[in-house]
């Protein structure tokens, strides 16, 4: 049968993809039978209503599924398609208590209109009690109309669906962890929503272990654990970890959500240098000996907000004195190691890297990126031949926008050994920050060209 | 940090990486504490192929638990005795390093670990 998703209006670009990883978590044979980036309603295909329950639930950016009963350009069309293939289903919902909702989308109706509608479905022959707050069954009839159609005086929908309400999404869970009331958060802490759409996008779910490995203060950890996932996670700057060291730490926010058992464990350290084990890449492994992770998940600087720097000396030949200071001080606990700026091409690459060498066959690695808009500075989405590219959305700011980018680790036997070969060594070439990174640059040269 | 953390952790030196002595890292002067985790036994069955067993039966050794058997439990075994999954839970998972040392038994580098967090980064003579 044919099942209704209702998506809530924003966001766009991430719905689909969000749904899909959906499927692959419940293990949900999903098609797509109609879907618009600028229309809330997408009509899917689905196995069974308990499947388009089960499907819904953990979605932050579907509001709700329903069984549909007919569709069509026209409130005439949408009567003849229930007529047509639904009789067979009305004496089920004959006799317990249901309402009917309208839901207009960029449209209004006055209420005697409303009650007009409604009462045009009244051959369906229900004969149970009419209840508001809590029937036991509630259908809706939805419109799609079109961009100002109040003000620009339009008198009719472009589209109309009439279906079953099944099941709702977890639109609450965003106000659950929002950051508002987080006790602890920094400058570029992940809001709620998104990052629980990265938890969907990256499979997080019970018994699941994931890696953030610029964690700062949890926001991802969080989103993952709150899906049942185990989560690990490492910071190249250990006070975003640590906080106050009272109440303000990355696990009090894990406290405060009663989320405790879902925190592996924090350490501070470098992707460039990480101390996490790590499997040669082959062609022949087993898909599992000595790879960790079922997923990975970050936001990686973008080198604006927060400097992008791995260790090392950023000019030995400069400050030769460092590297013997560092010699004799390394012990001392409160030695803090120099940094030096560091490429961001190369730093993507480095994720990728890792976590062809890290994932299990089929976990996922989610991480977002920013680019320019103007297609001459735009950033390509790096592609590595351990990796499947499953998904790229976007969300857009005024000049800039970031991605947030979904692959899929292919079993070693798919991986087409020449493109191993000629993946080259890309030497990234520079020493200030400005040199490595071009979206830096292009931020605060404004974006001009 | 909790001994599974352990599991998945070696020398961060570069050239230690091809060293079999780099992994695992030895606890030096640990103090342990333990949290109170409910057990999830979905999560062991998971992490059983992904945990290196000698390295955990090194770890346990040294950190002065019982000697952990020669071979890991099935999946099966897990799931039919709950002892043995109870005491994997709490070596694993309720086990934590709050305060110690890491030693690198290839280069002898010693990372700290304050408050249960560990200092993997490197000075820059070895990056």
């Amino acid at each position: 049968m044919d099942y209704l998703i209702r998506f809530s209006q924003s966001h766009e670009t991430f719905r689909l993809p969000e749904i899909q990883a959906l499927a692959v978590i419940e293990g949900i044979d999903l098609k797509v039978i109609s879907y618009s980036l600028e229309s809330p309603f997408c009509i899917v295909h689905l196995p069974s209503a308990t499947a388009a329950r089960r499907l819904i639930q953990r979605s932050i950016l579907a509001m709700s599924v329903h069984e549909l009963w007919g569709a069509g350009a026209d409130l005439a069309a949408v009567h003849a398609a229930v007529c047509a293939t639904t009789p067979h289903l009305w004496a089920d919902y004959a006799t317990c208590s249901f309402k009917f909702t309208l839901d207009s989308y960029q449209g209004s109706r006055s209420a005697a209109d409303k009650i007009r509608l409604i009462n045009a479905f009244s051959y369906l022959g229900f004969a149970g009690p009419i209840q508001m707050r809590n029937p036991d069954e509630e259908f809706v009839l939805f419109e799609d109309w079109p961009l100002n159609s109040t003000p620009l005086g339009i008198a009719d929908p472009t589209y109309c669906y009439f279906g079953r309400f099944l099941g709702a999404g977890a639109r609450d869970l965003p106000k659950r962890l929002d950051l508002k009331k987080r006790r602890y958060i920094s400058t570029t802490s992940m809001d709620a929503e998104l990052a629980l759409v990265t938890a969907n996008l990256a499979l997080a779910a019970p018994g699941k272990i994931v890696y953030d490995p610029f964690v700062g203060t949890g926001s991802f950890p969080i989103a993952c654990a709150q899906f049942g996932a185990v989560t690990f996670g490492s910071d190249i700057d250990g006070r975003s970890i640590r906080g106050d060291e009272k109440k303000k730490t990355l696990r009090g926010n894990f406290e405060q959500y009663g989320l405790l058992a879902g925190l592996g464990g924090m350490f501070t350290a470098d992707l460039t240098n990480s101390p996490i084990r790590r499997a040669p890449l082959r062609h022949d492994g087993d898909g599992a000996t000595g790879r960790i992770f079922d997923a990975i998940v970050c936001d990686p600087p973008y080198g604006v907000r927060e400097g992008l720097r791995v260790l090392g000396v950023r000019d030995p030949e400069k400050s030769p004195w460092i590297i013997p200071k560092g010699k004799e001080m390394y012990k001392d606990p409160d030695f803090v190691p120099p940094r030096k700026p560091y490429s961001f091409l190369a730093m993507l690459d480095d994720i990728l890297h890792f976590a062809a060498q890290t994932l299990v066959d089929n976990g996922r690695v989610s991480f977002w990126m920013p680019t320019a808009n103007d297609e001459e500075q735009e950033i390509p989405v790096p592609a590595h031949p351990y990796l499947e590219t499953v998904s790229v959305c976007t969300q857009v700011f005024n000049k800039w926008s970031r991605r947030l980018i979904t692959y899929r680790r292919i079993p070693d036997n798919e991986v087409d050994p020449e493109a191993m070969k000629s993946r080259e060594e890309t030497i990234y070439v520079g020493k200030s920050a400005d040199e490595l990174n071009p979206f830096r640059k292009a931020y605060f040269n404004k974006f001009e060209n | 940090m909790k001994v599974l953390t352990l599991n998945f952790l070696t020398c961060a030196v570069k050239t230690c990486k091809s060293s079999s002595d780099s992994f695992p890292l030895h606890p030096k002067d640990a103090e342990l504490a333990s949290d109170d985790v409910e057990v999830n036994p979905q999560l062991l069955v998971n992490l059983l192929p992904r945990i290196d067993w000698n390295a955990l039966r090194t770890t346990s050794t040294e950190l002065g638990f019982p000697q952990l058997p020669e071979q890991p439990p099935t999946a099966e075994e897990l799931g039919a005795d709950e002892k043995v999954l109870k005491d994997l839970h709490s070596l694993l998972i309720e086990t934590q390093i709050m305060e110690g040392k890491l030693v690198c038994g290839h280069c002898g580098h010693e990372y700290a670990i304050r408050e249960g967090i560990a200092n993997f980064l490197l000075p820059s003579h070895l990056v």
